[in-house]
């Protein structure tokens, strides 16, 4: 019993095939365009791929093209549930009949689906705000409200679509906690720009770009030992390609960068991989010292949390707010970036 | 003067969820500061020549009434049966395009079909082509001659000369006002929600009644009122169409049309009766709806408030 | 700022969806709206437009008259006016007749408003009476033509109608005008003649109306002026009423008091009244006055 799903759009140039465990949850990452959304909704029922099949416990969501005619199962009998990034609460409806609208279009009394509807809201902390109109609620409540409603379908599987998008800083770590706690067990997709989310709420990650998976895994093997530089950097790692050679990595310009080999079978293509808090930053090139010197000339500097991030083409480094002003560091310096080869992680691509 | 901020129940909502320590600082500011509207002022001066150029024929009207003897004017048997037929009429037009333009307005908005915009120029036609025309096209169909009229006819229906024939009238040229306002609302309000409805599992019926309509009510109510005043003032395709028969097919405005011809006066004073009638009747029901989203919107002008942590 | 831009979209689509559905139509609706304006500006500045153009004063000799000539008449006369317009423009190369065709009461409302009507012909007595009541008729009015009504049928007959009696059975769709109008007073006094008690489906309120409803084949019968059975030709059947004494609807013409071209207004007075405008109007079907 699981789910299977491949499909084709080719409106949006996605080629898909994805398969969800019963109470696993999947992150979906990648960038904007990647074809993330397309999932979602052919999932959900509200958009129709030009080709493909969904099973979703041994019954068919879609078969296209199928045996004639075509096998479509409208969204309100897929018995999947949707949380997108706008809360999208019906705003003609109080807090508690949003909540109780899906078990009463499923067929369940008045009482039995407000009853229905009080359970869940407590469950995700908004029983206080049952009388209220949509109008009424911050952002991060009415994204509560919409979990609470998406849940009291009870979906056989929760798609959430940038849930925490919308959020603001201190809204979306509750809602993120929150959902840690109601996803357990349950099977979901969560497309997500945010590694956290990731790292808290997914079992397996699903790295999407250009209309394809280009790699999938358990999180934490994804964000450790990132094979594309999209999961690099969502890591928040540097990543360079290259040849690999033993516990170098020869890149196409000649250069060679040494680190320690992270095993794995594969070749000779290769990758190296380290966090930019592992990055020296320098005016002049250090001598001595078996570590990797870049050349680099600085694009920007963003702050992150209580560093810098400097950013020199593909690279980047973090340095206090003091290192920065002693080197004088400016978009256009030229600086070396240095890494030791301990840092560096090397593995096949 | 459409200003979802100033409906009570926007300011109710605002000042209900104001409490003491809630983050919130929105609530109990009755005046809306001044905000920056980017409208040169000459457009001001522009914009009241338009509206004095619409109030002073009216002003102008009011000033011939003869109010001595308004009363005496607008209660003769023929005025009255003029206004009751009036309003009898018109109420039923309205109806006939909320129960046809509803449908047409769904489909123009979110149908997706070969013909769409071909669909939608020909349904707005009305609004172009002069009303006699459309009172030729009426009799032309439903006629005794007519394309259907001729059926009719043999299984002993007749509709021209009878006041279903003026309720079609004011059908044919008010459906357009309706299906226009409703389309833009369905536009404007998005299928966000009802695919939110569908995945919560409610069928397609369920949608548009629990959904759809409550949302864009505002957009229907205000179309109503659009095609009931439309109704009210129509006059041509009824002339051609269905006849003048006091109490029967002559409407207010046949009737004004016909008192000018023996006495201005009684013209004059029962223009401004129908006037009266219209604006009391759009008044009315244009104050009552406040969109849902519209208020949804106005709540959240304060960006995200504080979250209730447990 | 969020609530205003809701609430303009929300306006906004609906002008949109107008917009795209009928560009030209705004467009017009704008012009004509400056027309009008730029009419109320102007027309403190030339209340007779067109009229006295040329030295019209100077002579008195028919062939020497020139300028424009305003004619109001009534919509009955269309046919026979337009020609001896025509033939009045022959005759006097200098002179333009512009014509105004419209419901007798509808024209006298505009004259009294300042219309700038140099002659006018109407097709009852009463309404020329509202005229020289507020002294804008200059001189008397003359009578210059008659008209009678008749029965009209479609041609197939439909409701196998071959008098006037028959018209006015139970079940016949009869259309005559509305007594507050000269052809509906006519219809009444004329039923009054024949006794009869007339049941019509319509009263409407001018006669091409009700010609119009029985060409359409949509009324069984309808009482029009004999002048209008003509124009008609044998889109409907006449059938005379076939009464001792018929109401005569007498046409009156006169001159404007207020206008600029007095021997322009005589002159085509005098063509209308004269020998060649009898012939006109009785090939139009007009009896004498």
């Amino acid at each position: 019993m699981s789910l299977s799903f491949e499909a084709v759009l080719a409106a949006r140039n996605v080629d898909v095939s994805l398969h969800v465990e019963p109470g696993e949850t999947v992150a979906v990452m990648g960038p904007n365009g990647a074809g993330k959304s397309s999932v979602v909704q052919s999932l959900a029922g509200l958009l129709k791929p030009d080709s493909g099949l969904a099973v979703l416990d041994g019954e068919p969501l879609f078969q296209l093209p199928g045996d004639a005619p075509d096998l479509w199962l409208p969204p309100h009998a897929r018995g999947v549930g949707l949380l997108a990034q706008e809360p999208l609460l019906f705003p003609h409806l109080t807090v508690l009949d949003n909540v109780a609208f899906g078990p009463r279009s499923r067929g369940a009394s008045r009482r039995d689906s407000r009853d229905a509807a009080r359970r869940w809201l407590t469950e995700v902390h908004a029983a206080e705000l049952a009388r209220r109109m949509p109008a009424q609620l911050s952002g991060g409540q009415a994204q509560r409200v919409a979990l609470a409603r998406a849940l009291a379908t009870e979906p056989a599987l929760l798609l959430l679509d940038e849930p925490m998008a919308a959020l603001d800083v201190n809204s979306a770590p509750f809602l993120r906690s929150l959902l840690r706690r109601v996803l357990a067990g349950r099977r979901a997709i969560i497309v997500t720009h945010d590694v956290l989310d990731a790292l808290m709420l997914a079992d397996r990650i699903i790295v999407m770009d250009g209309g394809r998976i280009v790699e999938s895994g358990p999180t934490a093997a994804v964000l450790t030992h990132p094979r594309s530089a999209f999961a690099a950097s969502l890591a928040g790692l540097n990543v360079l390609t290259g040849t690999l050679d033993g516990s170098t990595l020869a890149m196409p310009d000649g250069g060679l960068v040494a680190g320690q080999p992270a095993g794995g079978l594969g070749g000779p293509e290769g990758l190296a991989a380290f966090p930019p808090s592992a990055v020296s930053v320098f005016l002049a090139p250090p001598a001595g010292s078996p570590r990797n010197c870049f050349a680099v000339v600085v694009d920007e500097l963003e702050p992150q949390g209580g560093h810098i991030r400097v950013r020199a083409g593909a690279l980047a480094a973090d340095v206090s707010a003091a290192a920065v002003a002693e080197l004088g560091l400016a978009p256009g310096v030229e600086v070396f970036f240095v890494v030791k080869a301990a840092e560096v992680r090397l593995y096949p691509a | 003067m459409r200003d979802a901020g100033a409906h009570p129940n926007a300011r109710a909502a605002a000042s209900r969820t104001t409490r003491p320590g809630d983050g919130r600082t929105r609530g109990g500011t009755r005046r809306r500061p001044w905000q920056y509207t980017g409208v040169p002022a000459w457009i001001y001066v522009v914009a009241a020549l338009g509206a004095l150029f619409i109030l002073l024929p009216l002003a102008g009207m009011v000033a011939q009434v003869q109010w001595g003897q308004f009363w005496e004017l607008v209660s003769s048997d023929s005025s009255v049966a003029a206004l009751l037929l009036s309003l009898r009429t018109a109420a039923a037009s309205t109806v006939l395009c909320i129960v046809f333009g509803v449908p047409l307005a769904l489909l123009l908005a979110r149908g997706q079909f070969f013909g769409q915009r071909i669909l939608r120029a020909l349904i707005l036609l009305p609004l172009v082509v002069p009303p006699v025309v459309g009172g030729l096209a009426l009799l032309y169909t439903f006629g005794r001659q007519g394309l259907i009229g001729r059926s009719l006819e043999l299984a002993g229906i007749s509709i021209a000369f009878s006041t279903t024939a003026v309720v079609m009238a004011q059908t044919f040229v008010a459906l357009p006002f309706l299906v226009l306002s409703l389309e833009g609302t369905l536009r404007t309000a998005g299928q966000k929600y009802e695919a939110v409805a569908a995945t919560l599992g409610a069928r397609p019926g369920t949608v548009l009644r629990r959904i759809t309509l409550p949302l864009v009510l505002p957009g229907l109510i205000s179309g109503a009122v659009l095609a009931f005043a439309r109704s009210l003032g129509e006059f041509g395709a009824t002339l051609t169409f269905a006849g003048s028969l006091e109490g029967v097919t002559r409407t207010m405005p046949l009737e004004i049309y016909l008192q000018r011809e023996t006495s201005p006066e009684a013209a004059v004073a029962l223009s401004f009766l129908l006037i009266a009638v219209a604006v009391v009747v759009v008044a009315v029901t244009y104050r009552v709806p406040k969109s849902p989203l519209r208020a949804l919107a106005a709540g959240r002008t304060s960006g995200p408030a504080g979250e209730v942590t447990p | 700022m969020n609530r205003m831009n809701q609430e303009s979209t929300a306006m906004k689509s609906v002008a949109n969806t107008a917009r795209r559905g009928l560009p030209g139509v705004r467009r017009l609706g704008a012009a004509a709206a400056v027309g009008a304006m730029l009419a109320l500006g102007l027309a403190a500045c030339s209340a007779t437009p067109g009229a006295s153009t040329g030295p019209a004063n100077t002579g008195s000799n028919l062939n020497e008259l020139s300028g424009t000539l305003n004619v109001y008449a009534a919509a009955s006369l269309k046919t026979t006016f337009t020609e001896l317009a025509a033939k009045f423009e022959e005759s006097n190369p200098g002179v333009k007749v512009s014509l105004s065709f419209d419901g007798s009461s509808t024209l006298v409302t505009q004259i009294k408003e300042g219309a700038p009507a140099d002659v006018f012909a109407s097709a009852d007595q009463a309404n020329m009476a509202k005229l020289s009541d507020v002294g804008l008729v200059a001189g008397t009015p003359k009578d210059f033509a008659s008209n009678v009504l008749t029965l009209v049928v479609p041609p197939g007959n439909p409701a196998n109608i071959a008098s006037f009696a028959d018209a006015a059975k139970p079940g016949v769709k009869l259309v005559i005008c509305a007594p507050q109008v000269p052809c509906g007073a006519a219809s009444a006094s004329d039923a009054a003649a024949a006794g009869l008690a007339l049941t019509p489906v319509s009263e409407d309120l001018n006669v091409t109306s009700v010609l119009g409803k029985v060409t359409s084949g949509e009324a069984d019968a309808g009482l029009v002026y004999v002048t209008d059975a003509k124009t008609a030709g044998d889109k409907v059947k006449a059938i005379p009423l076939g009464l001792d004494k018929p109401t005569v609807n007498l046409y009156p013409i006169a001159a404007v008091n207020t206008s600029k071209v007095p021997e322009l207004a005589q002159g085509f007075m005098d063509l209308v009244t004269g020998a060649e405008g009898r012939k006109v109007l009785t090939d139009a079907g007009f009896g004498k006055p």
